[in-house]
């Protein structure tokens, strides 16, 4: 057994681990942050997507030692202080952007990671960005809408198909 | 997944020896690796990881060359290596997806040798080197057919030594549901000598195709390559794409590389 150590969410943590534990595990199973979902467990996915010191990546894919020490951020940690939706999270609900919402956290945790360095993305940037992310209930138009209201532009202006 | 053990190395040392252990086996990004691993297609007793190496990361520039350390991530070629060698960033950026360039690197995908991985297109065209713990390896030594390399057991790759050519660029046609290449080609010319690397096509991995070579050498224009054609034989059939189907790309991929290339 490992003692890991890293920041999630802001917070300092510690928990066991194997060297075969997954991130993705790690986060559910020993932190109980369960926000992080294991859609295909094969890398194809992208449910499990998390931020590794500001990065996306692909919690199913990952050995949880490899993120000894650094700073991870999950969906469990994106709503506002007051426990109110944040920007990106609140234009998801507003143009309708999931339906079962299974792939949601990932999506979020995708778009939030496209934001940060593109912050007014074109429609066909937002698309090949989250190409990793598979939605199986939306057809993607209301998920790509929803970015493009997250970052303050008309969806309808840049009419998606 | 099955128990093993995870070592994690500081130093290219510290891996080295870990390796020299049969049992171990490197772990980079783990893109392809944890997948195999939970699929059972590969059950190492020890990974030792290279991610916290110092000395295997990043892009260093030269005049006449790029060398990128093995252990340097997909993005971060992407960005690095995009004033110096602009077609080679953009492979790097257009692997997999955000998170597949979050983790994988250049060393990983070079050692695994998927038929239809994109690095090894540039690698081939470009004559670039592969350096390992113990020696130097040129390109055209390096690739032994599909998932083949010249790399001994317990070898490291760790850095690539790319020439910059005069101008160059990689076009991909992409399966759209593994996200590799179906068929991908990197068109690089040096000092008017033109050389043109097919990845995602053959049953035998990436290779050269000679006579779009001499043709581009001679006219580096689309219309050059207009009479010349692959034979369709010995190229990968599947669901994806049929032998013609994949020998008619080789030829519409290369003259759009042409179109595109670019210093
Ligand atoms: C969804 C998805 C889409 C992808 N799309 C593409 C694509 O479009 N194009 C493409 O080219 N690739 C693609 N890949 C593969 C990706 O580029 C991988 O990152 C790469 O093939 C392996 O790199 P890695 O660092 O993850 O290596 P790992 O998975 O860690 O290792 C792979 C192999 O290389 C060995 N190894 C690693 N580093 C070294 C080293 N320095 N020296 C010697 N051996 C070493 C390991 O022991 C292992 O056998 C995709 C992967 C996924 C999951
Ligand atoms: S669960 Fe990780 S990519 Fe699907
Ligand atoms: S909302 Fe159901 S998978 Fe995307």
């Amino acid at each position: 057994m490992l003692q890991l150590n890293m920041t999630v969410n802001g917070q300092p943590v510690s928990g066991q681990a194997e060297g075969r534990t997954l991130l993705v595990q790690f986060l559910r199973d020993e932190l109980g942050l369960t926000g992080t979902h294991i859609g295909c467990d094969t890398s194809q996915c992208g449910a499990c997507i998390v931020h590794i010191n500001g990065d996306a990546v692909k919690a199913c894919t990952m050995f949880a030692a490899e993120a000894a020490g650094a700073k991870v951020n999950t969906i469990e940690g994106q709503a506002n202080a007051d426990g109110s939706l944040n920007r990106i999270q609140q234009a998801f609900q507003d143009n309708h952007g999931l339906q079962c919402g299974f792939c949601t956290p990932g999506m979020v945790m995708s778009a939030t990671a496209l934001l940060r360095h593109t912050p007014k993305p074109d429609e066909s940037t937002i698309r090949t960005y989250l190409e990793g992310n598979i939605c199986r209930c939306t057809g993607y138009h209301n998920i790509i809408k929803a970015v493009l209201a997250a970052s303050e532009q008309d969806a309808f202006a840049q009419n998606p198909r | 997944m099955y128990d093993f053990e995870l070592l994690t190395a500081t130093s290219l040392n510290e891996a080295v020896t870990a390796l020299q252990n049969e049992e171990t086996q490197a772990l980079a990004g783990g893109q392809t690796l944890i997948p195999t691993m939970k699929q059972r297609l590969a059950s190492p007793e020890r990974l030792v990881s290279l991610t916290r190496i110092k000395a295997l990361q990043g892009v260093t520039v030269t005049a006449k060359e790029v060398v990128i350390g093995a252990a340097t991530r997909h993005a971060d070629v992407a960005v690095q290596a995009a004033a110096c060698f602009p077609a080679l960033a953009d492979l790097a950026g257009h692997i997999g997806d955000p998170a597949v360039r979050n983790r994988g690197t250049i060393g990983g995908s070079l050692a695994n040798n998927d038929p239809a991985a994109c690095y090894p297109a540039a690698v081939l065209a470009c004559g670039a080197v592969i350096e390992t713990n113990l020696r130097r390896i040129a390109a055209e030594d390096y690739f032994d057919g599909m998932f083949g390399t010249a790399l001994d057991d317990g070898e490291l790759i760790t850095a690539v030594r790319f020439p910059i050519p005069e101008i160059a660029h990689y076009e991909k046609f992409v399966q759209p549901a593994s996200r590799f290449a179906l068929v991908g080609v990197f068109v690089a010319r040096f000092d008017g000598v033109v050389r043109v690397a097919v990845t995602g096509a053959s049953q035998m991995g990436v290779f050269r195709w000679a006579e779009a070579e001499a043709a581009l050498s001679n006219e580096f224009a689309p219309v050059a390559i207009d009479n010349l054609a692959i034979d369709p034989a010995e190229l990968i059939a599947d669901a994806h794409a049929a032998q013609t189907y994949r020998a008619h790309l080789v030829a519409v991929m290369t003259k759009r590389a042409v179109t595109a290339a670019h210093r």
